[in-house]
């Protein structure tokens, strides 16, 4: 059963990482406006249409 | 602003002509391949005023300043703003949220390119607000983080313990060591305690506040569950006992977190749309002093200041016109479409808009004391009402805490004393009835069942805001609606057959082009390809005058025509005259929107009590009743008189929903049991409705009528389902048959079945497709 004691951190790291990031995410502000994100999807030109490149 | 496909640009108005050209101009006209096309509303007259006083700025010289928009509808309003924004030179930063409506710009350069940038966004068609800085909204926001957080502390806890917690349970039979068990027990308990302290704070808090006021609420038994079960497991891992509850107690806790967390998003809306109404009057005022004209902000004008309001300009404060003949604009107070004309000694009201040439006013109310700060007031007084509304879930709730703990109890006490076990483990059985009955499935039953209808709802393009609306919904009998605006489209439009008259329309057009009178844009759009005359005079509050040599052609009253008293048919009016030819009369109403007459009769079948309650004209109100067969009509209702109405009928006992769109119908909104109101209205009207139904389809009032019948059978039966499996779970858990995986298992499967049972509503079947509805998938065409 020794391997558990390599498997248990493992698991218990990726979860640590998993929320860490959530919690990043949460604080650089990516949950505040959830509905724009949601629509800001469809905008696929990323500013290029003002440098005077169009499709 | 209409369609640009097809058969090529066609406008209503100059405003709109001259939204199109910007937006060609910059280069962005895949905005019309993106916009919502049902969904867009007439663009605001762009109105004069100074943003300067809102802007901040950095030491290195970059400027800040945040705007409220209104006017948003769907992802090409945010994509056209912020894309227009950035075009301009120096702008650094433009990043709109559809949440909030805010606007956070960011520029180098001077402050007072604020004015130009706001203007931009004017000429778009959306209107500019200032930001009013309020605490409550950031407490709310924090709230929301820290809630979030929680969750996801919750969930992180909640699946790994889970994954020992399989283990454990696969290796009860025997093939798992007492050593090994106790120690994922351990890693358990090591996870479970500072995720419970940290993410049960909220319910914490909440059962700490209740109890404290003598009260109980659902957090109490949760609170008192959660606890109970840590510490009997931590006791349990002392005496290295079989069974620990820590899987369960922070499973519960994600559960109910994500429940909450729903819920808040619904109430932040109307919380977040709760302060324009303020901002409406923040606008700063033009004062004339002795020393010249000042800036300030309208609450700080004082009673008797001399006020100048410019043309196209809101007007800031309650008071008496001083100099100047105008027309004002007062749609926001009465609903009526045509402004009516103003001199010196008339009473003008906050909020109205000044149309036609610059006044002087007198200021005679400001801030709270004005008619538009009435109307705040009466509107908040009715909300009140509406606030002690209390959830179905929060009645049961009110007697569910006190019957658990009391079992709880009993429990513990009857196996200590009767069973004659030792007391750690009735303690275990206690803490095993606490942990069944917790009410995960009762505190998802009611939640589940609003977040699936409002998504149901969201797909017919209703917006639900209330989560308590549906359940007022429900029971509806009467109807009222406002007419402008709800029943109309709200703006006048030429009857066609006085278009008949090609030349006189066209001189007529001409004339007009250049007016912001909504007659003279209804002109302009019945010929959009009008040559503006030049030298066209505008005698305000009269009409128009062409002089060309000796001969002029005027448009206007019949008065400034030379006809004597105009005709009373309820039409709005215009009088064209020009030599040599007897004076034409152009005449105007105000359209049905499309599919009323339809709508109107659905609901008429269904056996509700129809009502038009209207702040306009008596002969324009007629009508509309008429043409729409609704026998019981009002006419020139103001706001308060509207409110009374709707107050006399909730005393007869009718259960009413109020239909309106304008700042005059925002306390019957307010007031009514239920509310719903048209995306073209404004946000004022808008805030105050329980729910907001796009593309102008009064048909949303069945579906909405009928989605909330039918969610408040399912969540009855949700609450029922609850109570059996507490029935049948809570004997087992008295008799010290519940393991933490049948406890396990009893959670999910209860709240499995609740969702599932939910998830019927999608199975309403829909009376009729109507037509359109192709265009609320927010997708670019």
């Amino acid at each position: 059963m020794t391997i558990l004691l390599y498997l248990i951190p493992a698991a218990l790291g990726l979860g640590l990482l998993g929320m860490a990031a959530f919690l990043w995410a949460l604080k650089s502000g990516q949950f505040d406006d959830l509905d724009g994100a949601a629509q800001r999807i469809m905008f696929d030109d990323a500013d290029a249409d003002l440098r005077g490149r169009r499709r | 602003m209409s369609d640009t496909s097809g058969n090529g640009p066609a406008f209503c108005c100059s405003g709109c002509a001259g939204a199109h050209a910007l937006i060609k101009g910059l280069g962005l006209e895949r905005y019309y391949a993106m916009r919502d096309m049902a969904a867009v509303s007439q663009p605001f007259a762009a109105e004069a005023a100074d943003w300067v006083e809102f802007v901040r700025s950095d030491p290195d010289g970059t400027r800040h300043a945040e705007l409220l928009i209104e006017g948003l509808h769907c992802a090409a309003c945010l994509w056209l703003i912020e894309r227009a924004l950035r075009a301009q030179a120096g702008v650094t930063r433009a990043r709109l949220s559809a949440t909030t409506r805010r606007l956070s710009l960011a520029w180098t350069g001077d402050a007072a390119r604020i004015n130009a940038l706001a203007d931009t966004i004017a000429r778009l068609g959306y209107r500019c607000l200032p930001v009013t800085a309020d605490a409550a909204e950031k407490v709310g926001s924090s709230e929301e983080r820290s809630l979030l957080r929680a969750m996801g502390v919750a969930g992180f806890a909640a699946a790994n313990i889970m994954l020992l917690s399989v283990s454990v349970w696969s290796g009860a039979a025997g093939s798992m060591g007492a050593g090994t068990r106790d120690l994922f027990h351990v890693i358990s308990a090591l996870i479970a305690i500072p995720a419970i302290a940290y993410a049960g704070r909220p319910f914490f808090h909440s059962a700490w506040t209740a109890l404290r006021q003598g009260r109980t609420n659902m957090d109490v038994p949760v609170s008192i569950g959660v606890v109970l079960a840590l510490l009997v497991s931590l006791f349990e891992l002392t005496r290295s006992g079989q069974h620990a509850y820590f899987d369960a107690a922070v499973m519960l806790l994600f559960f109910l977190l994500v429940g909450r967390y729903l819920d808040m998003r619904a109430r932040g809306f109307a919380r977040r749309t709760a302060q324009q109404l303020v901002a409406w009057t923040a606008r700063p005022a033009t004062v004339l002093t002795e020393a010249g004209a000042v800036q300030r902000p309208a609450h700080r004008v004082a009673i008797g200041d001399r006020i100048l309001v410019a043309t196209g300009e809101r007007i800031p404060v309650d008071g008496v016109v001083l100099e100047g003949i105008s027309a004002v604009d007062r749609s926001l107070i009465n609903g009526e479409v045509v402004p009516q004309p103003v001199v010196p000694g008339a009473e003008v009201f906050a909020g109205t808009v000044n149309l036609d040439a610059p006044l002087t006013l007198r200021a005679i109310a400001v801030g709270d004391a004005t008619l538009l700060g009435e109307i705040a007031r009466l509107m908040e007084a009715a909300e009140q009402g509406r606030g002690r509304y209390m959830l179905r879930a929060e009645r049961v709730a009110r007697w569910y805490a006190p019957v658990v703990h009391l079992t709880a109890l009993i429990s513990f006490l009857g196996w200590y004393f009767i069973g004659h076990i030792i007391w750690p483990d009735a303690l275990l059985i206690a803490a095993s009835v606490l942990i069944i009955t917790c009410p995960c499935a009762l505190a998802l039953a009611v939640p589940i069942v609003q977040v699936i209808a409002s998504s149901r709802l969201m797909r017919r393009g209703i917006l639900l805001k209330s989560p308590t609306a549906l359940e007022r919904a429900a029971a509806i009998d009467t109807i009222v609606f406002d007419k402008t605006g709800t029943l109309t489209m709200g703006r006048p439009v030429l009857l066609p057959e006085d278009a008949a008259d090609g030349d006189a329309l066209q001189t007529a057009a001409r004339l007009a082009a250049r007016s912001r009178h909504p007659l003279c844009k209804a002109l302009l759009a019945a010929c959009p390809d009008a040559v503006p005359f030049a030298g066209v005079e505008e005698h305000a509050g009269q009409g128009l005058l062409l002089r060309q040599g000796e001969n002029e052609i005027r448009l206007g009253h019949a008065r400034f025509v030379g006809v004597e008293a105009a005709a009373v048919d309820g039409f709005s009016e215009l009088w064209l005259s020009r030599p040599g030819l007897p004076p034409y009369r152009f005449r105007f109403s105000d359209a049905l929107r499309s599919g009323a007459v339809s709508a109107i009769g659905q609901l008429r079948n269904a056996g509700y009590r129809l009502l038009i309650l209207s702040g306009d004209r008596a002969a324009a109100v007629r009508k509309v009743a008429d043409a729409l067969d609704i026998a019981e009509w009002t006419a020139e209702a103001d706001p308060r008189c509207k409110a009374e109405a709707i107050a006399q009928l909730r005393q007869e006992g009718r259960r009413v929903l109020m239909l309106g769109d304008g700042l005059n119908d925002a306390v019957a909104l307010a007031a009514a049991d239920a509310s719903l109101s048209p995306s073209s209205g404004l946000d004022i009207a808008q805030n105050a409705a329980d729910a907001v139904f796009q593309n102008g389809q009064l048909s949303a009032v069945e579906d909405f009528l009928r989605v909330a019948g039918r969610s408040q059978i399912l969540a009855r039966q949700n609450l029922l389902l609850a109570l059996i499996y507490n029935a049948l779970a809570v004997p087992l858990a008295i008799a010290g048959l519940v393991t933490p995986l049948l406890a396990a298992i009893a959670m999910s499967s209860s709240s499995i079945l609740v969702v599932l049972n939910a998830l019927r509503l999608h199975a309403i079947r829909r009376p009729h497709v109507i037509r359109g509805s192709a265009a609320l998938n927010r997708r670019p065409a």
